[in-house]
């Protein structure tokens, strides 16, 4: 300590050059990407989507702030973290949800699978996609109970399913040309589901937002585009060819569920997705291939969530694959002469 | 009076100290598997202490007269002998156990907690103190298991013992009687128990190759953990 009061300057480790970036701020420019997405909810199913959010965003901060009190850990409710798990975790509920329900999915989401782990940075798989699974596992009735699009506003209901699970159903029995999907009176139309027009999760349905969200993301270089894109590029290659060709039953696919909203803001996560390019490659590819396997072979519609979860447990496998080379390293060939 | 403080002593620590299930991480399939309600929890623990006593009791009267050689069958014999004995008293009166229990109940011949037990104890000590250590441990794997039992009947059915304690009007957290469910509170009990001997200057319970076998003492593959003939198999 005495040698290091003396010395006039300081020798730190590098990056000498630093960046403004902050946690808290990309947090806050992912919070303002998920606002157009809470505002069509919001226009959609009405103001509980506010009372739903809330609950979770409040619930996230307040088991962040109590649980690392508790853990005699440094608070980090300021970084913003907790407010972006909590919106996510909202969006991923349905809207008629009962509010202690979404508590406690976001005291699951925090303590559980982000402070037991170490906090931020350091859970390894997506906090709020587990909040959701817990959720549905424990309560499937109330997890798919969907309202309708404008019922706040009495608007009559006419679909009972949601669309993905019609077009499960309508894939099984062998039919998803364009014709029968036009003419199954129970799906909305595409450009329906592009606005948003349909039962689901409330921050999924609103497909124009979502993207609206990421197209901001990819210009403020939150996240790069290349997990979302080839995620749903894998998502709608594989429905192109299981659909026998048929591009509506691709789009239906591709709006349908929750495939927007988890490959924009959840695959995208920084501390549970790879960090250099072949790894994203490997990863986003993964996901689509499990959606799809989910969608078309399992027994829940929906396979979104699973599938993220899955690749974000492989992440530390597939960085262990595609650690870069040095530059200038040469491997050695085997039965090469020494010098 | 020295006799009956370490017989005491032989007793308590397969309830605490060295509970079979949370600190010495043994038999965690039935653990997991029928700890879904109280009721079988109680009775997976009951059948497993019954066999424990009575195959520590017969093992120890019988440590002299078995080949060293041909040790570990001849336990299972034994072993094998008491389960199949409980199984058919349980089939007989109390089918509803039986049927909740399924196949867990014959698995009882290969829960290394009653082979461990034999093997690490009952095969050195007299019978007298391997009654009383079987006892201890039976009623340390109960406590478990009823621990597990009531955690995952309660949040998971709101119920306790095929009784409604939480409202039926609130719907319960059906993922704590599936499997994912078990996983969790096995793993919050152990850190508990963890947590708690740690305040107590106790070692953590925590696979560490051959120190933390219960088998360490006798096993005659010590050192090479790929030929680990002991530790978790059931």
């Amino acid at each position: 300590m005495e040698i290091q009061k003396k010395k006039k300057f300081t020798v730190s480790a590098s990056p000498h050059v630093r960046s403004g970036e902050t946690t808290t701020g990309i947090m806050l420019d992912v919070i303002i990407a998920l606002m157009p997405a809470l505002i069509a909810s919001v226009i959609i199913f009405g103001a509980k989507t506010l009372a739903v959010t809330a609950v979770t965003v409040v619930t996230c901060v307040l088991s962040e702030y109590i649980s690392r009190k508790i853990m005699k850990r440094s608070n980090t409710i300021g970084d913003l973290s907790a407010v972006v798990t909590g919106m996510l975790l909202a969006f991923n509920l349905p809207v008629d949800i009962p509010l202690w329900m979404a508590a406690i999915g976001a005291v699951v989401s925090i303590v559980v699978v982000k402070q037991f782990f170490g906090g931020i940075g350091q859970n390894f798989v997506n906090p709020a996609l587990v909040g959701r699974i817990v959720l549905m596992s424990s309560f499937p009735t109330a997890m798919s109970t969907w309202a309708q699009p404008y019922a706040w506003k009495g608007v009559a209901a006419v679909t009972s399913a949601s669309p993905l699970a019609e077009i499960a159903t309508m894939f099984n029995s062998g039919d998803v040309s364009t014709a029968a999907l036009k003419a199954n009176q129970a799906l909305p139309s595409l450009g329906e589901m592009f606005i948003g027009q349909r039962q689901g999760c409330l921050g999924e349905v609103c497909a124009v937002a979502l993207l609206l969200g990421g197209v901001y993301l990819f210009a403020r270089k939150v996240i790069s585009p290349l997990i979302p894109a080839l995620y749903v590029g894998t998502v709608a290659v594989i429905m192109f060819i299981a659909g026998g060709g048929s591009f509506t039953f691709m789009m239906y696919e591709v709006l349908g569920g929750g495939l927007l909203l988890g490959a924009i803001f959840m695959a995208t996560d920084y501390t549970t997705s790879p960090i250099n390019t072949k790894g994203k490659i490997i990863y986003a590819i993964g996901c689509g291939l499990i959606t799809c396997v989910i969608r078309l072979f399992g027994s829940l519609p929906e396979g979104v969530s699973f599938s993220i979860i899955l690749m974000n447990i492989l992440v530390p496998h597939i960085e262990k694959l595609t650690t870069p080379k040095p530059f200038g390293y040469v491997k050695e060939k085997k039965g090469a002469k020494k010098a | 009076m020295a006799e009956k403080k370490s017989l005491a002593k032989e007793f308590s620590k397969g309830i605490i100290i060295e509970n079979p299930v949370l600190r010495l991480v043994l038999g965690t399939c039935p653990t997991l598997a029928v700890t879904t309600s109280v009721e079988s929890a109680l009775g997976m623990g009951a059948a497993a202490a019954i066999v424990l006593v009575c195959s520590n009791i017969v093992i120890s009267a019988l440590r002299k007269v078995i080949p060293q050689k041909v040790r570990i069958p001849a336990f299972i014999v034994v072993i094998a002998g008491f389960v199949s004995i409980v199984q058919m008293l349980v089939k007989a009166f109390l089918p509803q156990i039986d049927e909740q229990l399924g196949v867990y109940l014959p698995l009882i011949v290969v829960n290394c907690i009653i082979l461990g037990r034999a093997e690490a104890f009952a095969s050195k000590n007299p019978v007298l103190a391997s009654a009383v250590d079987g006892l201890g441990m039976g009623v340390g794997f109960t406590a478990a298991l009823l621990a597990m039992g009531t955690i995952r009947e309660l949040l998971g059915a709101g119920t306790f013992f095929g009784a409604q304690i939480i409202p039926a009007s609130i719907s319960p957290m059906i993922i704590f009687i599936l499997p994912p469910g078990g996983f969790f509170v096995f793993g919050m009990l152990i850190a508990l128990s963890n947590k708690l001997a740690e305040r107590k200057g106790k070692p953590k319970a925590e696979l560490k190759g051959c120190e933390g076998c219960p088998m360490a003492a006798t096993c005659s593959m010590k050192g090479d953990e790929n030929k680990c003939e002991g530790g978790e198999k059931a």
